[in-house]
């Protein structure tokens, strides 16, 4: 936490993308979280990655609910459109939005205690609907507006930094997110940005209900010994399955891979999202042995990270109820008020 | 690469670009940040220990410091974000301010030894080395005589600097410092033979003696029209002893050096109308400073490049103009350059008096060739670069004498090592070991945000010092045509010092590796990244770090196995990496870097130095001589006393 702002002086050879926007501009204000904080670094991570898809700032929305990770929207993508809506609400208000307006990136940002307690509702429903964003879950297993109390994915036999154990089952969102439908699915951690970025890439690329479940540790109340949320815990246990890699339409690829240790998978948008095997078993498409797979590994105390579970044939939201190609507001009185000849025709087609 | 090893004194010395730059080491952020603090007097005693002449060399340095400086290479727009600006903060400019706004410093600066140490010590020449070397040792017990043709003290400074850049009263003040330690000068005392002076039983000699010849142009007509055509330092001389007083109208500068601008803005103000720089290279390549050519341009001082002189024109010796081949430079492939006459017609320009200041010679026709110094075939005495001894082991040479002309700051420089050289050679020690610099290294966090500095980048840019109108300032060749920066624009400047001493020091194994201080770097300098050899280190840091002048910081191995690597070149010392750093893992450090002068600290034994066995009868009691001018010290000390 600084009170000082950024300076806006830069590396020399900092670059401009597409767009002409350097990195820089996507940053938002100075962040007041704790020092060394995860979510700090999955704020950094995004403006990678926007930076990187050369996405213009105001074609973005970012909304959130409260508590620190909800606060991060505001220290990331200065120039976007942003939205904190009511504790453990988002979800309702970004599907309200995508459904308004569908030319927008959507971008959800929550934590353990907005998405897995009061929002836990909100957070089942928006992904079994398939509404097209990005949902980035700041996992921290921890309270930390409230000084340290066990959240609701806080592993059970985990430590508070007092010494007390969980008792609790803890809810797995990734876990949950491959039961509720959503159609990207991963899992990283704050303090990988060579995994993190990739990953957020494709899931913005993603046409239909993404999720990152990013493990984020508390400096001030869950890095310690007894944690599972720890950065110590989480870089011993870590268990990556896969290393993306992701190849907007338009990039060609240039990597040499060797035989057999990848899988591409073509995206509706035409984007390449090509994965380095690191288990070899591990199929990302099987959503059931996923499930099972992620549950294994949980039990054994290790955190499954990578891209989990992808389905490339996603469909979103808006072709399963049919809506209009473009943004509410963009439709003009002859469009909203066809006339009388059509309301003839839908009366008729009721009778 | 091998973890840094941030305890050997040069490392973070090397990242304090403008102190590293500086031949005297001046600690230019500790002074800067005491001028920003309104301390004007203690920031003169920074500069005055390091280099002995603050408002001199606040008027007049070559200012090695400014194309060093770091804010030169972190500035790259304007803050609406168009067009680019590099410029260094006004380290020099600074410098001046501390020396105008100080108060009576004379109770800092140290007394005259109180009991002599019976060694005595001869310079020759009263310039800047010698002057130099006499501050090191006088106060040490040494008796130091220096000699010099001219009656007062200061040598080129005095003869050669006009007093438009450099009044009077700032040389007697300075040079007044140095010669109340209990310093003799020989004014008007020219050695004419080192025989006679190594005669004299000098325990050790100095020679300062500069570069005191101008070089003449054999071309023809030289010698017809002789009377109008000048010798640019030699003319100098003549105009600040007041022997010279009016120029002709129309006047030619030959000469691209800082001493052809010195002369041309002289002439302007001598009652030249029409004055021109002639010179043969381009105007980039002339040897003069940028702001020196800016500053004669100011004055409606024409530069003409890529002409070579061929001929002076008279009518029966009476002067009319100089003739011109035209030139353009070719590059061969080692960067040395010819010139190629471009095939044009020649160019007159009609004149009525020509300054020649097309470079200086060292000349020493006062040292025998017969008594052991060697000279080199330049002419130039062989001199050690770090001890100054020549081949004579108690002869010692400094400034323009030993390399050949150089500037001001490298003379003081000369003359710390002389002194050093002398104090250790005197006590029994072997000069070639020479003291190590005295460094610390301390810890500026004062709180969760609070640093004792201030670490706020301002957006400034580099601010121009106020200048006296033009029309003023010509009237009349001693008032000085710089204004200085009064104290609220000293201020604003100061601040865009990015105190590059402040440095970010790394613990590795507090490291816990949140990248917290990578997010944040403004800079992109930090990275943690596998290990690798230099070459390929630089190349994938979060930023490549192009600039292989400017080390990497590479930490210990941290828990995952890789490494912390930090570019040094462009970094802010913002300290946010340390206001980001949850564990203290990084931290800011003030690193103070001072030079060991001669004294105890530079010798080995560390003691005084003994009396000799028979202690020489004590010197008579001398009545205070009028060594310099009557008004020793600024008008306003004069009103407090």
């Amino acid at each position: 936490m600084t009170y000082l702002a950024k300076p806006r002086l830069h590396h020399p050879t900092l670059a401009k993308n597409r767009v002409g926007y350097t990195r820089r501009d996507y940053e938002g204000k100075i962040s007041t979280l704790c020092a060394g904080c995860g979510h700090d670094s999955i704020s950094a991570a995004i403006i990678q990655a926007c930076w990187e898809l050369d996405i213009e700032p105001h074609r973005v929305a970012k909304l959130s609910g409260i508590g620190c990770s909800s606060k991060t929207p505001d220290y990331f993508l200065g120039n976007s459109h942003g939205f904190n809506t009511v504790h453990g609400r988002m979800p309702s208000v970004l599907t309200g939005a995508n459904l308004a307006n569908r030319e927008l990136i959507y971008l959800g940002v929550s934590g353990d205690g907005d998405s897995a307690s009061i929002g836990l509702g909100q957070f089942a429903h928006v992904l079994r609907r398939g509404v097209n964003m990005t949902y980035i879950v700041e996992n921290n297993g921890v309270y930390g507006l409230t000084k340290g109390q066990f959240s609701a994915t806080a592993d059970k036999g985990s430590k508070s930094k007092r010494g007390l154990a969980n008792n609790d089952t803890p809810i797995d969102l990734a876990s949950l997110a491959l039961v509720m439908g959503a159609t990207y699915i991963g899992r990283s951690f704050s303090g990988d940005k060579a995994q993190l970025v990739p990953l957020i890439r494709g899931a913005i690329a993603h046409q239909g209900a993404a999720v990152i479940d990013v493990v984020s540790p508390c400096i001030a109340f869950n890095n310690h010994s007894g944690s599972t949320k720890s950065y110590d815990y989480v870089r011993e246990h870590n268990e990556a399955v896969n290393r993306l890699d992701f190849f907007p339409q338009r990039e060609e690829i240039t990597t040499e891979y060797g035989e057999g240790e990848v899988i591409d998978v073509r995206q509706h948008d035409g984007s390449i999202l090509r994965l380095r095997k690191l288990h070899a078993e591990y199929d990302p498409s099987d959503r059931v042995r996923a499930m099972a797979y992620v549950q294994e590994h949980a039990a054994r105390g290790e955190v499954v990270t990578g891209l989990l579970y992808v389905d490339n044939e996603a469909c979103d939201l808006h072709q399963q109820i049919n809506t209009v190609e473009h943004a509410l507001n963009t439709l003009s009185a002859a469009e909203l008020c066809p006339g009388s000849a059509v309301l003839e025709k839908i009366n008729a087609s009721l009778r | 690469m091998r973890p840094t090893d941030i305890s050997v004194p040069d490392y973070f010395h090397k990242v304090v670009d403008c102190q590293w730059a500086c031949p005297a080491h001046t600690p230019v952020p500790e002074y800067i940040r005491l001028i920003a603090a309104g301390r004007y007097s203690e920031a003169y005693m920074v500069n005055w220990v390091s280099n002995v002449f603050p408002g001199i060399l606040g008027r007049t340095c070559d200012r090695p410091c400014e194309p060093a400086c770091r804010r030169g290479r972190v500035e790259d727009e304007t803050p609406d974000g168009h067009g680019e600006r590099k410029a260094p903060v006004a380290i020099c400019r600074l410098k001046r301010v501390a020396a105008d706004y100080k108060e009576d410093i004379r109770h800092l600066l140290p007394p005259p030894a109180a009991q002599k140490n019976g060694r005595r010590i001869a310079c020759v020449g009263a310039g800047p080395a010698s002057l130099t070397v006499a501050r090191d040792l006088a106060p040490l017990g040494y008796e130091v005589v220096i000699y010099d043709g001219d009656a007062l003290a200061g040598g080129m400074m005095r003869t050669q600097i006009p007093k438009f850049r450099l009044p009077e009263e700032v040389i007697d003040e300075e040079t007044g410092y140095v010669l109340d330690l209990g310093v003799e000068l020989r004014g008007g005392q020219y050695v004419s033979s080192l025989k006679n002076l190594l005669g004299e039983g000098y325990d050790a000699i100095f020679i300062g003696s500069g570069a005191p010849r101008g070089h003449d142009l054999d071309i023809p007509g030289r010698k017809e029209a002789a009377k109008s055509i000048h010798l640019g330092i030699d003319w100098l001389a003549s105009v600040a002893f007041g022997h010279t007083t009016s120029i002709g109208k129309r006047v030619i500068v030959l000469g691209g050096g800082n001493t052809a601008m010195d002369c041309c803005r002289s002439s302007r103000r001598l009652g030249g109308e029409d004055v021109k720089v002639i010179v043969r290279s381009g105007f980039e390549q002339m040897k003069a400073s940028p702001w020196e050519k800016e500053d004669a341009m100011h004055e409606g001082i024409p530069i003409l490049n890529n002409l070579v002189p061929k001929a002076f024109t008279h009518i029966g010796g009476r002067l009319t103009g100089a003739t011109f081949e035209k030139v353009r430079a070719v590059f061969d492939e080692n960067g040395r350059r010819s010139l190629i006459p471009t095939g044009e017609p020649d160019a007159h320009f009609d004149c009525d008096e020509v300054l020649v200041a097309v470079g200086q010679d060292n000349s020493f026709p006062w040292i025998e060739r017969d008594i052991g110094i060697e000279f080199d075939k330049w002419g130039l005495p062989k001199v050690d670069e770090a001890t100054m001894q020549s081949t004579v082991p108690n002869v010692f040479v400094g400034g323009d004498a030993a390399f050949g002309p150089k500037n001001i700051i490298w003379a003081v420089a000369h003359g710390h090592q002389a002194a050093v050289s002398i104090d250790r050679m005197l006590n029994g020690e072997d000069i070639a070991q020479r003291p190590a610099p005295q460094t610390s290294l301390i810890s500026q966090k004062m709180g969760i945000h609070q640093w004792m500095y201030d670490n706020a980048i301002s957006a400034d840019r580099r601010l121009r010092v106020p200048l006296r109108d033009l029309s003023a300032a010509l009237k009349n060749i001693k008032i000085e045509v710089e204004l200085g920066f009064d104290p609220q624009l000293a201020f604003q400047e100061a601040q865009r010092c990015l105190n590059c001493d402040v440095q970010t020091v790394f613990a590795a194994k507090l490291c816990i590796e949140c990248d917290a201080c990578m997010d944040i770097c403004p800079m992109d300098s930090i990275s943690f990244t596998v290990n690798g050899d230099e070459e390929d280190l630089r190349q994938r840091l979060s930023a490549p770090a192009l600039d292989k002048s400017q080390d990497l910081y590479v930490s210990d191995s941290l828990k995952t196995g890789r490494v912390m690597v930090k570019d040094e070149d462009v970094c802010l010392h913002c300290g946010l990496c340390a206001e980001r750093c949850p564990t203290g893992a990084w931290d800011m450090q003030k690193f103070l870097f001072e030079t060991t002068y001669a004294g105890p600290a530079c010798r080995n034994a560390g003691s005084a130095p003994p009396l000799p066995e028979t202690p020489p009868p004590p010197a008579p009691e001398q009545p205070p001589k009028a060594r310099r001018k009557p008004k020793p010290v600024p008008a306003r000390d004069q009103q407090t006393a």
